[in-house]
């Protein structure tokens, strides 16, 4: 991969940028708010899962903690949106921290890790669901108070750019980690424990940062989604769907890529969109080719969408050096 | 608590508990041959239960006479899905595996939902809401036959698996695929054989549940969590285990639903199912690792 060049992130963040300069439609606004939302919470997959090798099938557990977390704070205790949005992605990292710490010692791995992951995120939908603290099955409604003081936004393009500024510090996380010496720790672990840890990685540790980070971004899309859509409740917080989705974003558009999450949510809010537009609200078929297009990825492109782009490169060099040599 | 109450929801427990099993047996023994964990298998308990009531609903079959259709019918769509979609797709990766039948769950659940909406149904069957006095207490009769049956399926999974040929060729992929590999044994053959009997286990169970549950597209969800539970308490791969795994889990979640109310029972399993991955991966049967 091309590593260390912030360039292209500037580039494709200052084109994104533009957009609500030249579209003025909510519909395309909205649509383009839940693909970066989408981004952000794949972004946190990625970072485990990606680079780190973990697979997780429960980010639902941090998107909802810190959906809950920034919504409860502010009904409840009265707080300020925007502390309550930074405490709720403070308490989505600590719970990343949490189960990165019950778990890893314990040296789950592979569908061990899968499946301890997506039971948390099922004891806390259950929880709740029937906890009076987070509305049990009502959920929490938040007050409409528009404004920058309330962390909410009347405009879309607001309410994009906001997103997208959240994102932007994503991909420079993740960037910067991917040129670290963490970074090449966090690979090395995903290629192989054993040999990381012969040559002085802690593997436990190394992971557990890997999870805290990966929280921190899953949970901050939680607390964006609190405050644009201004409810939540446990199916939503804590449901299988963005785990599914967050994984989908980041195996489609490419794992352990900086770009990969952005490109993947991209294609899989389109292809969501187009299978509302053919059936209309028959629920279901959506999900449905997200699963579809999930095992196809699996099957014939396993680096995902980018990761075609760097076969081609890949497949272009051979070519290259080939032809290089027939001639010499 | 009087032992008026206590001793129903452990009986109660018990019955729903050689369900549970049921379920586990055919996860344990793909997990044991495959060493994967299949995410799909709580959506293939959902599409059995959508055809035992369909095939009720249409053509008036009795779920325990449907049982002799679906059975072989889903040992062979589990065969089918091992050879033609899991295996050449995953490329032999243990991480594909997981994502390709956590893809195929989501595909067949939102397929059902999409089909048949997320209405909640029940078929409704004369010897539904039959009981037998026992001790005091009344017994459903068709949890009575699912405990039946599922003991009886064990017990036939078990001798197939000690006394047939086949039996044998599938332990020895589950010991040491290469070397049953170089012995003639066709591997990609045994693993969708063995995807096969864990599908056909999902139908026997889902023509049992039938009479006593109801069906919606989510339902597998229930399950498929409590039968992962099962299989780790009972030590991944050991049939045995699944079975008395599935007996514990059972009464776990009815004296938790006794004690803590209906909607924090599965709570008990969960955070059971937590506490052995935790601390116990093995399983409480299993052989340490």
């Amino acid at each position: 991969m091309n590593r260390g060049g912030f360039l292209p992130i500037a580039v494709v963040l200052a084109a994104l940028a533009c957009v609500p300069l030249v579209v003025h439609s909510d519909v395309v606004l909205n649509f383009l708010v839940t693909a970066l939302l989408l981004t952000l919470a794949g972004q946190g997959w990625n970072v485990l899962g990606g680079y780190g090798g973990q697979y997780s099938f429960g980010h639902a557990a941090f998107f909802g903690t810190g959906a809950y977390a920034t919504a409860i704070l502010q009904t409840r205790y009265g707080l300020n949106a925007w502390p309550a949005f930074a405490l709720g992605i403070a308490a989505g990292a600590a719970m990343g921290a949490a189960i990165g710490a019950l778990t890893f010692p314990s040296r789950l791995r592979g569908s061990y890790f899968a499946l301890v992951t997506l039971a948390f995120a099922e004891v806390f939908r259950i929880l709740a669901s029937v906890a009076p603290v987070t509305g049990a099955g009502v959920g929490i409604l938040i007050k409409l108070d528009p404004g920058i003081h309330a962390l909410q936004f009347s405009s879309r393009a607001v309410s994009y750019w906001f997103i997208l500024s959240l994102v932007a510090a994503a991909l420079v996380v993740t960037r910067l980690i991917e040129g670290s010496r963490f970074g090449a720790w966090l690979v090395a672990v995903r290629e192989g424990e054993a040999a990381a840890q012969a040559l002085g990685v802690d593997p436990t540790r190394v992971k557990l940062a890997a999870m805290t980070v990966s929280a921190a971004f899953t949970a901050a899309a939680g607390c964006f989604y609190v405050q644009y859509f201004l409810f939540i409740d446990a199916p939503i917080a804590y449901g299988p769907w963005i785990s599914v989705e967050a994984l989908l974003a980041s195996i489609i558009g490419g794992v352990g890529t900086v770009f990969g999450p952005l490109l993947g949510a991209l294609m899989v809010k389109t292809l969501g969109e187009a299978a509302k537009l053919i059936t209309g609200d028959a629920p279901g078929l959506d999900l449905m080719l997200y699963g579809l297009v999930l095992i196809l990825v699996v099957g014939i492109a396993p680096r995902g969408v980018a990761g075609i782009g760097v076969r081609c490169r890949e497949w272009l060099a051979r070519r290259h050096i080939r032809t290089g040599g027939s001639t010499a | 608590m009087q032992l008026s109450i206590l001793f129903p929801a452990v009986v109660n427990g018990i019955l729903n508990g050689a369900l549970y099993a049921l379920v586990a047996l055919g996860l344990t023994l793909v997990y044991g041959v495959l060493h994967i964990i299949n995410f799909a298998h709580g959506a293939l308990l959902t599409a059995a239960l959508f055809a035992a009531f369909y095939l009720h609903r249409i053509f008036g079959l009795d779920p325990y006479i449907a049982l002799l259709v679906l059975t072989p019918a889903f040992f062979l769509v589990g065969y089918a899905l091992q050879r033609v979609v899991i295996g050449p797709l995953s490329h032999g990766d243990d991480s594909n595996i997981l994502l390709v039948t956590l893809g195929l769950a989501v595909i067949i659940e939102n397929g059902l939902l999409f089909a048949f909406r997320g209405d909640t149904r029940t078929v409704d069957l004369p010897y539904s809401f039959a009981v037998v006095p026992f001790a005091g207490m009344f017994i459903s009769v068709p949890r009575l036959v699912g405990f039946g049956g599922a003991v009886a399926v064990a017990a036939l999974l078990w001798l197939l698996l000690t006394l047939t040929d086949t039996g044998k060729a599938i332990r020895a992929v589950a010991k040491e695929k290469l070397g049953a590999q170089l012995s003639g044994i066709d591997v990609p053959h045994i693993y969708a054989l063995t995807f096969g009997l864990g599908a056909a286990c999902v139908a026997v169970a889902a023509c049992l549940l039938i009479p006593t549950y109801y069906v919606n597209p989510h339902v597998g969800n229930a399950f498929v969590l409590v039968a992962f539970t099962t299989v780790v308490l009972g030590g991944m791969g050991s049939i045995p285990g699944a079975l008395i795994g599935g007996l514990f889990v059972g009464l776990i979640e009815s004296l938790c639903g006794l004690y803590l109310g209906e909607s924090l029972g599965q709570i008990g399993i969960f955070l059971m199912f937590i506490l052995v991955l935790l601390f116990r991966p093995s399983g409480l049967l299993g052989a340490r690792a």
